[in-house]
């Protein structure tokens, strides 16, 4: 009776996944999307339903990631990125932030150590975010994890960790502007290698310098963030660009000439410099958002790149979220396909 | 030789024959889910006609000033309809919202501001309710006007701004660095160059896919971010709708 039932749940499981594999191939004519970012939402509602710990919730929440993760792959879906843990999630109490945590760093070792679904994909694991803010274990594991997949390349995890946009954001401003700052040292140093010439020696005195030579105009009577502020205020006002008001500041101290070859000096970050600096910087902009428990919000999570993203909020938590909510997702984004096509051409 | 010839022609012509069929059962699921939408618009009117009427009386008597700040985002090409858009401005004012953001990618609603403005009495510009520092009005609606210079590009503006800063730093002390970039200065920077407008309660979106198209995103934090439709199709129901529902919602912010 038992080899009988055990044959037929077999049997249950191949037509299913059969099943499974057919309709993909009909959703494979049209266009399958490159990236598909989920927020892991409701395990916590979840095991309330059930009247369960929260533990359980958030056990039956990596569950769903693996299946979830496991129909993307098949699909043919190239990058998935999930939400993990926030940086507010920090606020929550400390017994819960514990739990993750040591869940995380359980579930990052089991990932490595099986033949699960990364070999079977061969994916290659990111974690992204302020890996900082994390314990020493779970920093370790999440590093170690990465560069164990690194030379995987037939699909993308991105795991957002200890992540927020505003973050990201800074974080990227801070890397372009660190960037710049070696570009330029490196620049002027090889400027000055290249043989003095009074020209050349005048360079050096400005760049090296630079630091005391704003120094100074910081003692000229205006304290920095005056200083600042008052740039502040004109900018606001609207009254001439950045390079202007810099100049202006700086007047009474320098003489034309060097304040101009000052401006000449300092180069500008641009759009690319920060784009390039970003977290998600490994991947492409997502194509799809599926936030689960039905919230509409995004709730700091990839802000910047979801620009010309199909949003999709299933109204199920996410122990619950199944095949049908992403194959939703799928056909939704099949259908508005033309309208972001032409929005990104036009970007 | 033929019959592999012979072999290799029915392999073609089936994989030929099975090419079509997927085809056309994609097709067809893409019908059925045009037919659903088709069926969920009709059921849409009749219920944003209903609740117009004032027969529902749950969307009788709710805050509409609990939204303290509303961002729409209208899809460019339909933002020229600057009829319409004059038309919402007076519905959400007699639901009683009072601070309202206009977006669209390309600026077309910035470029008819001074239309829409002449349309409306009592209505202020963002900027100069700032400049006033008179916020808190009653009486007014407030409204601004946002493009996609107002998201990336700000940003741009004001890590430039934070470089100016970095750059004055004699030393590189690791504790001065983090001091100049944390989210703080960021917003102050913002501020500085003029794009310091709120971040919204709940966004709008007037366009065919439910997508911020480009908004603000330091802006976007914790935003509901609801899709209302085409403009061409928009009604008072649906917005009475949406405004309602996000006056039910409950944040954790996260904890």
């Amino acid at each position: 009776m038992e080899k009988m039932s055990g044959r037929t749940s077999q049997l249950f499981r191949g037509s299913v996944t059969f099943l499974r594999k057919c309709l993909f191939n009909v959703i494979s004519i049209g266009p399958i999307p490159d990236h598909i970012a989920f927020i892991m939402d409701g395990n916590r509602r979840y095991a309330k339903k059930q009247n369960s710990a929260e533990g359980a919730g958030h056990k039956a929440g990596y569950s769903s990631l693996m299946s979830m993760l496991g129909y993307c792959y098949e699909l043919g879906v190239k990058y998935v990125t999930v939400y993990a843990f926030s940086i507010d999630n920090f606020k929550r109490r400390p017994e819960e932030v514990q739990y993750l945590m040591d869940l995380m760093l359980e579930k990052i070792d089991e990932l490595l150590e099986h033949e699960g679904i990364i070999n079977q994909y061969g994916i290659r694991v990111y974690f992204i975010g302020n890996l900082k803010l994390l314990n020493e274990p779970v920093r370790v594991a999440a590093e170690k994890a990465m560069k164990a997949t690194a030379k995987n390349n037939k699909a993308v995890l991105l795991v957002c960790v200890a992540y927020t946009s505003r973050d990201e954001i800074v974080h990227a401003v801070k890397e372009s502007c660190k960037n710049k700052r070696r570009e330029l040292q490196t620049h002027l140093g090889s400027k000055v290698a290249n043989g003095a010439s009074e020209g050349v020696e005048e360079d050096k005195k400005m760049g090296l310098n630079k630091g005391l030579v704003i120094h100074d105009a910081q003692d000229d009577g205006l304290e920095g963030s005056e200083a600042v502020e008052k740039t502040d205020r004109m900018l606001y006002k609207g009254e001439g660009n950045s390079d202007d008001i810099a100049t202006r500041t700086c007047k009474g101290l320098l003489e034309d000439a060097e304040v101009r070859e000052k401006q000449r000096k300092l180069p500008s970050i641009k759009l690319v410099d920060v784009e390039k600096h970003m977290y998600m910087g490994v991947a492409p902009n997502p194509d799809i958002l599926i936030r689960s428990s039905g919230e509409t919000r995004l709730s700091n999570f990839l802000l910047w790149q979801t620009a010309n993203c199909s949003l999709s909020s299933p109204a199920v938590l996410w122990p619950e979220l199944g095949l049908r909510h992403l194959v939703w997702a799928v056909l939704n984004f099949q259908r508005s396909y033309q309208y972001f096509e032409k929005k990104r051409k036009k970007i | 030789m033929e019959f592999r010839e012979m072999t290799w022609k029915a392999y073609y012509y089936i994989s030929q024959i099975g090419n079509f069929v997927l085809q056309l059962l994609w097709h067809i699921l893409h019908l059925i889910v045009s037919i659903y939408y088709f069926v969920v618009g009709i059921a849409h009117v009749l219920e944003s006609n209903l609740i117009s009427s004032g027969l529902w009386k749950k969307y009788k008597a709710f805050n509409g000033g609990k939204v303290r700040y509303l961002a729409i985002v209208v899809e460019s090409e339909e933002a020229y309809q600057t009829s319409r858009i004059i038309k919402l401005l007076l519905w959400l004012e007699a639901i009683g919202v009072k601070y309202i953001c206009l977006y669209d990618a390309e600026g077309v609603m910035k470029k008819s501001k001074d239309a829409i403005l002449e349309e409306l009495d009592n209505v202020t510009i963002f900027e100069e309710a700032v400049e006033k520092d008179k916020l808190v009005s009653q009486n007014c609606m407030t409204l601004e006007f946002a493009s996609l210079a107002d998201g990336k590009e700000s940003v741009i503006k004001a890590a430039n701004l934070l470089f100016e800063k970095y750059m004055k730093l004699a030393d590189l002390d690791g504790d001065q660095e983090e001091k100049v970039f944390t989210e703080a200065k960021m917003a102050n920077a913002l501020k500085a160059i003029g794009c310091s407008g709120p971040e919204p309660d709940l966004l709008l979106v007037y366009g065919s896919a439910r997508c911020h198209l480009g908004f603000p995103a330091w802006r976007i934090r914790y935003t509901e971010i609801v899709h209302m439709g085409s403009l061409a199709y928009m009604r008072y129901g649906s917005l009475v709708k949406a405004i309602y529902k996000f006056t039910m919602v409950r944040q954790n912010y996260g904890k």
